[in-house]
């Protein structure tokens, strides 16, 4: 057969697997809600309830002192907009209530000899008790009380404290997780909507018996291959553009890069996503391996990318691992064009692994195809 | 008196939901009698499994009385599921358990106690002879065995009444007879009352009683014997002359609707129904041939009854006239060569050393027990599993090397409907057209020749999935006709249909043939292997007997033998030589 003529035949082959990956895909329209309402749902999730800001500290107070100074003391934090006291302790045997209830987050212990120790000169502890159970949330309440605590202290010694830090936080002035988790949320969701629905669609034919049917014409394993990626990556971007479009219009989280370098990633991204979904499809009999191994894929993938927790606090032999992992490359390339407004040539760093993961999955699954039909 | 364990008065039931109303049965009387075999035959979509699920009380009526086993079928539905036991047409057996532990399973539901047990499963397993296989998982055997152990665990008590759902369907002859073996010692031994549902013939005429039900109305009503009557003095049978294969004579006099209400090629001659006996047959004129009249058989009484009742214009599919010889397949042409084939998955050797050809423009069978390996060979000859040995080659191509410019060459019609049931009947079309690389013009002329053909024309809009099995069926040989391939490749196409539809499907194949496509076809219906040109059986991976019926009928030394016995009889030989080469 000549070059012409093949090249025809392969175009018209991948128009029409494309088309009935589609249709497939969108025809019902019970599944197109379900592929649709998810990612809605999920973007103002995180956008209201991920949120490491501490905007409300409720606390207990043991003031064993009774004296003027203590009394201002509490004041002080009281006086933020912060701190909400939620009882008031009269005694050592009280301290464990508030805190086993997660009434409070921490309980402020003034002891007998504070005013005494501070008008000797000497130090004056002052005793922050909290909750371990979040360590999150507790080291953060530590940091703010402690603040608040020697700014207190530098008044009443009435002078200034010798050094002023003056932080500015590029890219986030205010640290708002909001802003950090909008381009995660649109990895992670995309991510597991495109993995599961290629994943899905070929053991979804070798359970109906038509992928047989599909392997007897003579497209190549290509052509299968392309129409498979096809539907889920159209699907990852549009998922891709409602998040994107809830996260900024929404939830007013800056978007300071170029639009088509996202898109770039986001499409390679999905490629490599596609990918490893059939990856997985190719060596799974029917849907419910899949949905088996996926999750097993999904999980630990999830968690090294990096989406919650920075990769670069993980052990080492972990951080090899996230190489392998196509989100962890994504959610860098998002978030530096995002809010540092990254180039296309600048993000080679990002978009080779991707392109790797691409290829060796996409790959591996076309293989598998053809010779897992025993 | 005689008494009854089922008696339905005007029973009605109406599907009303979302698809639509379905009216799956019209008021019909039926009744069983306490130890005796009561049969219920009828095409697709008759209503026979609703019959069988009221009486069962899975479901509620909405009409008319049903009493199971003196009580009412509603109210007492609990109570009559407590005492008869229903083997559906697909058994609930546990896969990953053993065969033993299926049927601890099933005695432990049915609260069997222990001390009975043991006898028990030791006369079920010995009557099915899977007493040496216990421990064997239940997904690891083959159909016929899987549907024995189906019946062993059916059977752990002994019901007061016995609901069998299409038992053998789908089990090759060997395996069908050793289950009616045991259905029959059952009933003798300990009285059983059994009602079976059937598609096949010579299993009705074994039972006491029948029914015939045709779209949830009852056609007939009586003993085997009767029901053959209603044909008497129309059967007749015809040699062909020299040169006429059976399908096409048959299929020539299937044609003549004002004569002829059936014919079926059948032990090296062909049968028929004539509609008029003794008014002259185009047919049989243009040959000048001379008919013998035979006797009256159940499948010809069944066959008249549904002639009457079906409207059968609406499903004829207008084909060329058979009015000629058709050139013989060339043999000098050849369109699949097979030499030396094998293969093995890991230590097991499905197909061993086969070695044949098929010519261009035959009509070639595969047939064998469940297991035998010849889905093995059809998928190999399809180029869907490599071979582990041998030279191959399809249209031309050799397999291991142009598998893809192969599969551009053949049709493939799988045993499970496998089209797309969400996409419309066109964009199925459209997208196995795509898939052959047909260009856009030529795809859209193609599409509208195939919709005529295959009279799914009105239909283009439907889901695939939504349609009735026989349109299924069609659709899926549309589909597999598209790119008017030289072979066609047709795994077990008539299982499941019933056999009106079934003389529409070979009739097709005839034309075809006539054509000049090759057919390789698999079937469980051994008489259907009087429509091929020649047929290969193979058992245990190895090829027993290759050649036309009449050959084989010839070596055996069984002049007028019918198809199931002289399997049976070459599959027994066979196993009896390898077990005497074994010991």
């Amino acid at each position: 057969m000549d070059l012409g003529k093949w090249k025809e035949i392969f175009c018209r082959q991948v128009w029409y697997m494309c088309w009935k990956e589609m249709l497939g895909t969108f025809k019902d329209p019970r599944f197109r809600r379900v592929l649709l309402i998810p990612p809605i749902l999920m973007g103002f999730l995180f956008g209201y309830a991920a949120n490491f800001n501490l905007e409300n500290i409720t606390y207990a107070l043991l003031d064993k002192s009774h004296t003027k100074a203590s009394v201002s003391l509490a004041a002080h934090l009281d006086g933020t907009d912060f701190y909400h006291r939620v009882a008031t302790l009269r005694n050592e045997g009280e301290i464990a209530d508030p805190i086993n209830t997660e009434k409070a987050m921490l309980v402020v212990v003034i002891p007998e000899d504070f005013v005494d120790k501070l008008e000797q000169g000497q130090n004056s502890p002052v005793q922050l008790i909290t909750d371990g159970r979040y360590t999150m949330t507790s080291s953060l309440a530590t940091a703010y009380t402690s603040r608040i605590i020697s700014e207190w202290m530098l008044e009443q010694a009435g002078r200034e404290p010798p050094i002023s830090l003056q932080v500015r936080t590029w890219f986030n002035p205010n640290q708002l997780t909001r802003w950090f988790f909008s381009p995660g949320i649109l990895g992670i969701m995309c991510f597991i909507q495109v993995v599961l629905l290629s994943g899905l669609s070929v053991a979804r034919e070798r359970e109906e018996g038509t992928f047989e049917q599909l392997l007897v014409t003579p497209a190549s394993p290509v052509v299968i291959l392309i129409g498979k990626a096809f539907a889920p990556v159209v699907v990852g971007l549009i998922e891709g553009t409602t998040l994107l479009l809830i996260g900024t219009l929404w939830f007013q989280v800056p978007f300071t890069g170029n639009l088509l370098t996202l898109y770039f990633a986001m499409l390679l991204f999905f490629l490599a996503s596609a990918g490893v979904g059939l990856a997985i499809s190719a060596n799974c009999q029917n849907m419910q391996q899949v949905q088996v191994y996926t999750s097993l894929y999904l999980v630990p993938n999830g968690i090294l990318s990096g989406l919650f927790t920075p990769i670069r606090n993980m052990p080492e032999a972990l951080q090899v691992l996230t190489y392998a992992n196509p989100l962890r490359f994504a959610l860098d390339a998002f978030r530096r064009i995002y809010f540092q407004g990254t180039g296309f040539w600048s993000l080679g760093y990002d978009f080779f692994p991707m392109l790797i993961i691409a290829l060796a999955t996409l790959s591996f699954a076309g293989y598998q195809f053809r010779h897992n039909l025993n | 008196m005689t008494e009854w364990v089922v008696q339905a008065e005007k029973l009605d039931k109406l599907f009303d939901d979302k698809q639509g109303k379905t009216h799956a049965l019209k008021g019909i009387d039926f009744r069983a009698e306490k130890g005796k075999m009561t049969a219920l035959i009828g095409p697709d979509g008759a209503g026979k499994t609703t019959t069988m699920r009221l009486i069962c009380g899975l479901m509620d009526p909405t009409g008319g009385s049903l009493q199971v086993l003196g009580l009412d079928s509603v109210a007492g539905a609990e109570e009559i599921q407590s005492r008869i036991s229903y083997m559906p047409q697909k058994f609930g057996l546990y896969e990953d358990l053993t065969i033993q532990e299926n049927l601890n399973l099933y005695a432990d539901l049915h609260g069997i106690p222990q001390d009975t047990r043991k006898g028990r499963f030791a006369k079920l397993l010995d009557m099915t002879g899977l007493a040496p296989f216990t421990g064997r998982l239940a997904g690891k055997l083959s159909g016929g065995m899987k549907q024995k152990l189906g019946l062993a665990c059916t059977l752990v008590r002994s019901p007061d009444l016995l609901i069998l759902d299409e038992p053998t369907v789908g089990v090759d002859p060997l395996s069908r007879d050793e289950l009616w073996i045991i259905i029959k010692q059952m009933v003798r031994e300990e009285n059983l009352s059994v009602i079976v549902c059937t598609a096949y013939m010579n299993e009705a005429a074994m039972c006491d009683h029948v029914y015939v039900l045709n779209l949830g109305q009852m056609l007939f009503e009586g003993t085997p014997q009767e029901l053959s009557q209603v044909a008497a003095g129309k059967c007749f049978e015809v040699d062909p002359p020299e040169e006429l294969p059976y399908r096409v004579l048959q299929g020539s006099l299937l044609d003549d609707t004002e004569q002829i209400i059936d014919a079926v090629p059948e032990s090296g001659t062909v049968r028929y129904i004539a509609a008029r006996p003794g008014e002259p047959i185009p047919t049989l004129e243009r040959w000048s041939l001379t008919p013998r009249a035979v006797d009256p058989r159940l499948e010809d009484g069944f066959m008249i009854l549904l002639h009457q009742a079906a409207d059968l214009e609406k499903t004829r599919i207008p084909l060329a006239p058979l009015d000629k010889i058709p050139p013989r397949p060339a043999q000098n042409e050849v369109s699949i060569e097979v030499k030396d084939l094998v293969k093995k998955f890991g230590d097991f050797t499905a197909v061993s050393h086969t070695s044949f050809q098929v010519h261009k423009g035959e009509v070639f069978g595969l047939l064998g027990p469940n297991g035998a390996g010849k889905t093995t060979t059809f998928r190999m000859l399809c180029g869907l599993i490599p071979a582990t040995g041998g030279k191959l080659s399809v249209a031309g191509e050799n397999l291991r090397t142009a598998r893809t410019e192969a599969r551009a060459k053949i049709g493939y019609v799988s045993q499970k409907f496998a089209l797309y049931t969400k996409l419309s009947v066109l964009e199925n079309l459209q997208f196995y057209g795509g898939m052959y690389g047909l260009p856009r013009k030529k795809l859209q002329e193609r599409i509208r020749t195939v919709l005529e053909e295959f009279q799914l024309t009105g239909t283009e809009s439907h889901n695939a999935g939504d349609l009735p099995g026989g349109y299924k069926q069609r659709l899926s040989m549309a589909c597999a006709l598209l790119q008017e391939p030289e072979i066609l490749f047709l795994d077990e196409p008539t299982s499941g249909i019933d056999p009106l539809a079934r003389r529409m499907f070979w009739r097709e194949i005839t034309d075809l043939s006539c054509k000049g496509t090759t057919i390789i076809i698999t079937t469980h219906f051994m008489e259907e292997s009087e429509y091929c040109d020649r047929i290969m059986i193979q058992d245990h991976g190895k090829m027993l007997i290759i050649g036309s019926t009449d050959e084989i009928r010839e070596k055996l030394h069984k002049p007028g033998a019918n198809m199931d016995a002289m399997f049976i009889d070459i599959v027994n030989q066979s196993r009896a030589r390898g077990e005497g080469a074994a010991q």
